[in-house]
């Protein structure tokens, strides 16, 4: 029961885009399409997971005082092993994710779950931690990315809903993303308290 | 958290195991994913060729010819030939000044300068602005369901889409940068500029001239009787 609430906190109650507002960077620069934002949001999973279990594992063995860090060095590791399995194994991704790969590194998410969760909890909820969060994540960047894609340019996950002429430009560019993200975090407030 | 107290020394033995685990992790994923990295970049750069200059049989990527401009730029060209007899060649080109950073196109072109197809191999530009130049420059043929779709919006909003006007002087496929003029429509060229991107359409038109330029100066040294040829061509730009 305690695990299952470890895990389900991620998805809504405490998402970390949508509530935590932690992340922001890829949130807002990758989710130009769906796909990518589901992508980020799968390779951001499976480091905050591997992450969190490696960070669990050692906290009992790292002095305090540097503590973050032996959790950069950690999760740069685990971000530099995704980015090297995803270009040698999914080049498309890859490229179209470029940057933002190796800025997994600095999103506060990892850093923040090592930090407040994973180094005083053991490994197993430490995982179920990551992947709750991850998924979460990786939930609102696909909505974000749909949206964005859908009013932008006229395709969901790259199928055409209608010609991309008629979509509207700006949902597609920086600015597209502050608005989608200020009401879809609207949304999920109202939802949250109805 | 918090269980072991702070002291240089167990600061620094730690902080240099995990670094030497992780660097010897790294180490080892390094060396089982370079191969992959190496042949996917080598796929991705076979296709290109495939695609922009099809139909030849021996091996461009073994006479390779590297070519630095007097810009510096650094071109690949990758000969196409068939049973010995050249068809074509492949260039790789790049333009500097594209709207964010480097555009690395792949070129096919005929042995007289004509351009087969292109792929864009690189670019940083604005999605859904300068992103359209994968497809823009290439006749309508290829995206011809976009036609139907449009006559569909036309009645259904009496919306006249531009798709059928100027649809022939987007592309740049079949035109030869010798005798056409391979610039935006606002520069005094042939070529419409794609909407809201002509920062990224120079530059593409730019990347494209380069190519042309380098090929005709290595066919040159090539063959000196080829020079005058293609030399008179360039001439009536």
């Amino acid at each position: 029961m305690n695990q299952w609430k470890n895990f389900t906190k991620g998805l809504i109650k405490e998402n970390p885009v949508f509530v935590l507002l932690l992340g922001m960077c890829p949130t807002l620069g990758v989710t130009s399409s769906a796909i990518n934002g589901l992508g980020m949001g799968l390779a951001t999973t499976f480091v905050l997971i591997m992450a969190n279990l490696a960070v669990s594992l050692i906290k009992d063995f790292i002095p305090d005082k540097v503590r973050i860090p032996s959790y950069i060095v950690v999760i740069a590791a685990f971000v530099t092993v995704v980015e090297m399995v995803m270009q040698a194994y999914t080049p498309a991704l890859f490229d179209s994710l470029g940057i933002f790969i190796p800025l997994i590194v600095v999103n506060c998410i990892l850093l923040g779950r090592a930090e407040a969760f994973a180094s005083k909890n053991g490994p197993v909820a430490s995982m179920i931690d990551g992947a709750g969060m991850g998924l979460g994540f990786a939930l609102a960047l696909t909505l974000l990315g749909s949206v964005r894609e859908f009013l932008g340019a006229g395709t969901f996950f790259g199928l055409r809903v209608y010609p991309g002429e008629y979509g509207i430009l700006i949902f597609v560019l920086a600015p597209g993303a502050f608005i989608v993200l200020g009401y879809l975090i609207a949304i999920v407030n109202k939802l949250k308290k109805a | 958290m918090g269980n072991v107290k702070s002291s240089l020394s167990n600061m620094v033995i730690v902080l240099v195991i995990i670094t030497l685990v992780v660097g010897a992790v790294l180490g080892y994923v390094y060396q089982v994913t370079k191969e992959p990295i190496a042949l996917s970049a080598l796929a991705k750069q076979n296709e290109a060729i495939e695609l922009v200059m099809p139909g030849f049989n021996n091996n461009p990527m073994d006479e390779m010819l590297e070519i630095t401009t007097d810009e510096g730029l650094a071109l690949k060209l990758f000969p196409a030939k068939k049973d010995g007899e050249s068809i074509g060649v492949a260039i790789e080109t790049i333009s500097g000044k594209g709207y964010g950073g480097n555009i690395r196109i792949m070129v096919g072109m005929k042995p007289d300068g004509t351009i087969v197809n292109y792929e864009i191999l690189e670019h940083k530009e604005t999605p859904g602005l300068g992103t359209r130049m994968a497809d823009w420059f290439k006749p309508a043929a290829e995206g011809g369901s976009e036609k139907t779709r449009n006559v569909f919006f036309d009645k259904l909003f009496g919306i006249k889409a531009e798709a059928g006007s100027g649809e022939s002087s987007k592309s740049v496929i079949g035109k030869n940068p010798g005798k056409d003029k391979l610039k935006v429509s606002k520069d005094g060229g042939d070529i419409d500029a794609i909407t809201a991107a002509t920062i990224t359409s120079r530059a593409f038109l730019e990347a494209i001239e380069t190519a042309y330029k380098a090929y005709i100066e290595e066919a040159a040294k090539a063959a000196p009787c080829v020079q005058t040829e293609l030399q008179e061509e360039g001439e009536i730009l």
